[in-house]
């Protein structure tokens, strides 16, 4: 299915040598094969199927080794991404895997969920005149590669250093801090609301864009280096996090509770039956699999038509979960234009190559149903692109007298994500800004409590995987440093 | 982890389950609930925590069969355990000696309102209790309920028992006399709730309700459980679960507990028990 021809022959940076042959075609960046669009609306299986060994040796290829690679600058991580393609050119899969966990634990995670477009693959050379290095693709490859052969090498861990470290949070962020803390030898707990771990990977992102077997065996491996976890524990609730410090005896805290506040529009009829929140539309299929009811217990809406709001990667994982439950129409309604939109390049044409249909430069007024209290339609407003905003967007303006109404039976509500309260009002002494999000140190993530940490979506708001994950590792940083300094 | 040890049967379809829960046991406080699934492939489901006891280790749930998740965990039995148990949520009841309490409790919602009206007995109020079910066979925690109260009225909708009518007529009955009341509690069906906040709201009494949205998560990530409280909108989880009952949407709690009717009819068809609605 690669569309490109498999000459195996690198060379762009090779000059095209005799004189009299003609110039070789520059390899192009190698396709990844993907379930088509036709079948996969109707499925939960993981979309794009990954490269094949050889492909993967000829997109490699494709790096020309830059000496001082943009590439390195622009992953917030720091992987040593021409090392770790070097190796996949030369087939040493094994060296490839150990570079890029130097810098990364969750690889297979980042090499499908990360925006690299915006990251790593924007700055890379190869991308000036033709076609970026395909990064995340070939991290996503080793990390399966690794997977696949079935020996995923655990780490010696040093002698137990007598410190305990409780870690609030199983997604991405917290992961990663329980992760690095217990390679230095200390003892690790986390703590976690829900009954399963990965915070927004297990019941945010849905099954055909990051399987959950590949979340549970990066929660495995840091099981492995012998972390705790204890499901159901809502800190603020079941204990606080001056309890953790005193009576449960922890000599450190990492707060990684993420960002799990849905917005609402604050518009006529938002409480209708069949209105959502993306968060409980996609707890509902994900965490809870209603898209397996009746065999599974939960229940979520039978709808046909759909109207999803906002133009992010929430919206596109929401309105193309409600595909494969069986919508037969479904809307994305975002009030700013295409290009404006937040989410993924890659999730957008995915969306829309399944038929999601968009509704831009459109904005809800009110949301109406009938005598049950079901949605019914949703009332929107056509918008034009005006004036720069504070964002430097062109701010949508409303086409005056342009209302028209949607006929919709559900409507899911995407427009973002704030602080969820219930750990910060349950913890005074712990400063938030005026949004909620937690005060934390830029480098070291040390929070106004002392001993305690914090990183993720908590502190900079909902963003991203790998930042969660980088700043998990400066915390454990600084956390080691911290708890090497006081006695026990 | 989470044992049943001591499982009774209150009466039809009402179970009354002591269960091995120590940390939440120590922790919780009256008017706070916890969110179990009794399975894999359970829901997540809020139940009252009704009592507990912390040297013990256990918390006390007593609910009432009415569909998939209540029926199947009915059929557990001591010894068995409970898959996860999750609290204790919600905010806790604003405890405080105001003077006379009535505590009125409908059905089930007897269970709920047992420990609220403890916690306000303990605190020096005065309480009256008023509790009611459709018949003698249907009434749950007479006696509990008598030994925390300074007064206790029974109702029976068909006269079976107590006095015959709804707890809005005892409680007529007590304004009437001239009782002077701070403060009325009062848990139970939402047609119960508005009809007592109804009532109070004519004779301005302060009147505080637990309302019983369906939930998921229970920590306020996914805002299923919103209701509209005079022209804001709660989660119950987070923000209560009780409120003024004078501000309360009724209307709209009613429609959006029967969101999923059709498919919890299609989830129940197979199950045994028999089927009795919350109204
Ligand atoms: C639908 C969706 C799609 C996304 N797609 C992408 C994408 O494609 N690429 C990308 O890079 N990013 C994406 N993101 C964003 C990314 O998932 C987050 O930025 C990232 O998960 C943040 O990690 P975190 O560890 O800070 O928090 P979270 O992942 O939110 O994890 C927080 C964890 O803490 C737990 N918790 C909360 N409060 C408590 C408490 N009081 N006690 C105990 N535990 C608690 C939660 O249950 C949760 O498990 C997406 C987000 C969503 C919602
Ligand atoms: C804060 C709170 C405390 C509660 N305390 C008690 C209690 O102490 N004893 C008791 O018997 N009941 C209590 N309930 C109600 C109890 O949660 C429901 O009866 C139970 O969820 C029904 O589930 P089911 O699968 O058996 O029935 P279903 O057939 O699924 O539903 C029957 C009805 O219960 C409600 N319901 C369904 N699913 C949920 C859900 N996930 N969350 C909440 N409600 C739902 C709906 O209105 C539905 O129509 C409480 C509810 C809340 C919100
Ligand atoms: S982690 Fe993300 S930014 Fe870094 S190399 Fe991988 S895909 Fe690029
Ligand atoms: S910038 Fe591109 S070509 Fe250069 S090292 Fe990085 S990936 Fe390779
Ligand atoms: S149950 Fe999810 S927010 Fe209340």
């Amino acid at each position: 299915m690669t569309e490109s021809p498999t000459t195996g022959k690198p060379g762009p940076n090779k000059k095209a040598g005799k004189r009299n042959k003609p110039k070789k075609p520059k390899v192009p960046r190698q396709a990844m094969p993907e379930q088509a669009p036709e079948i996969r609306r109707n499925n939960f299986k993981e979309v794009p199927f990954g490269y094949p060994i050889d492909t993967a040796v000829i997109e490699a290829n494709r790096c020309i080794q830059c000496k001082k690679p943009k590439c390195v600058d622009g992953c917030p991580v720091g992987i040593d991404i021409p090392g770790f393609i070097k190796a996949i050119a030369e087939r040493d899969f094994e060296k490839s895997i150990r570079i890029m966990k130097e810098a990364n634990a969750l690889p297979a995670i980042c090499g499908r969920v990360c925006p690299q477009e915006e990251q790593c693959e924007i700055v890379c050379v190869t991308g000036i005149k033709g076609e970026p290095v395909a990064i995340g693709r070939l991290e996503r490859f080793i990390a399966d590669w690794e997977r696949d052969s079935g020996n995923v090498s655990i780490p010696d861990i040093p002698d137990p250093t007598g410190r305990r470290v409780a870690v609030v949070g199983a997604g991405p962020a917290g992961l990663t801090v329980a992760g690095e803390l217990a390679l230095k030898g200390h003892k690790v707990k986390i703590f976690e609301a829900l009954h399963k771990p990965g915070g927004v990977l297990i019941y945010g992102i849905p099954e055909f864009r990051l399987p959950k077997s590949i979340v549970m065996a990066e929660v495995d491996y840091v099981k492995k280096l012998g972390v705790e976890i204890e499901y159901n524990a809502i800190i603020g609730k079941y204990y606080t996090v001056e309890e953790l410090l005193t009576e449960e005896g922890y000599h450190s805290v990492f707060i990684g509770t993420g960002a799990g506040l849905p917005y609402f529009m604050n518009i006529p009829g938002e409480n209708l039956n069949g209105v959502y929140s993306a968060n409980e539309y996609l707890t509902r299929s994900n965490l809870m699999r209603a898209y397996d009811f009746p065999n599974a217990d939960t229940p979520i809406a039978m709808s046909k038509k759909v109207a999803v709001i906002g133009g992010g990667n929430v919206a596109m994982d929401a309105a193309r979960t409600a595909l494969r439950l069986g919508a037969e129409d479904v809307y994305l309604v975002y009030r700013r234009a295409r290009e404006q939109m937040p989410a993924r390049d890659e999730e957008i044409h995915h969306a829309d190559e399944e038929g999601i249909q968009f509704n831009l430069l459109t904005n809800p007024i009110s949301i109406n149903g009938d005598e049950e209290g079901w949605v019914k339609s949703m009332t929107c407003l056509r918008m034009e692109l005006g004036e720069p905003d504070a964002s430097g967007r062109q701010r949508p303006v409303p086409v005056e007298g342009s209302e028209f109404d949607l006929e919709v039976d559900t409507v899911i509500v995407s427009i973002g994500n704030g602080a969820n309260p219930l750990l910060p009002e349950a913890t005074p002494a712990l400063d938030t800004n005026k949004w909620g999000n937690i005060i934390a140190d830029d480098k070291t993530g040390l929070t106004s409590m002392k001993g305690v940490y914090a990183g993720g979506d908590i502190v900079i708001g909902a963003a991203t995987v790998i930042l969660a994950m980088g700043a998990g590792k400066e915390a454990a940083e600084a956390m080691h440093e911290y708890i090497m300094s006081i006695d026990v | 982890m989470n044992e049943i040890k001591i499982k009774q049967v209150l009466s039809e379809g009402v179970k009354d389950f002591v269960v091995e829960s120590p940390v939440i046991a120590k922790k919780r406080k009256a008017g706070q609930f916890v969110i179990v699934r009794i399975n894999e492939d359970g829901e997540r489901i809020p139940l009252t925590i009704v009592d507990s006891d912390p040297k013990g280790g256990t918390i006390r749930l007593i609910f009432q069969e009415v569909g998939k998740t209540t029926c199947a965990m009915g059929e557990l039995e001591e010894g068995d355990s409970i898959l996860d148990v999750v609290g204790p949520l919600g905010k806790a009841t604003h405890v405080e000696k105001i003077g006379t309490v009535v505590c009125v409790g409908g059905g089930i919602g007897v269970a709920p309102v047992y420990p609220i009206a403890k916690a306000m007995k303990e605190a020096g109020n005065k309480i009256i209790s008023v509790i009611g079910a459709r018949n003698k066979d249907l009434l749950i925690l007479e006696q509990e309920m008598a030994d925390i109260s300074d007064q206790i009225l029974v109702t029976t909708d068909d006269g079976s028992y107590g006095r015959h009518g709804f707890v809005t007529d005892a409680i007529q009955q007590l304004i009437d006399d001239g009782v002077k009341i701070d403060l009325v509690l009062a848990i139970g069906p939402v047609v119960m709730m508005r009809a007592v906040s109804n009532l109070t709201k004519k004779y301005n009494v302060p009147t505080q309700v637990s309302l019983n949205s369906i939930m998921v998560d229970g920590t306020g990530m996914c805002g299923g459980c919103r209701v509209s409280i005079g022209d804001k909108t709660k989660f119950v989880c987070v923000d209560g679960p009780e409120f003024d009952g004078h501000l309360v949407n009724y209307e709209e709690l009613m429609l959006r507990q029967k969101a999923y009717l059709p498919q919890e009819r299609k989830s129940h068809k197979n199950h045994k028990c028999r089927m009795e609605g919350m109204e």
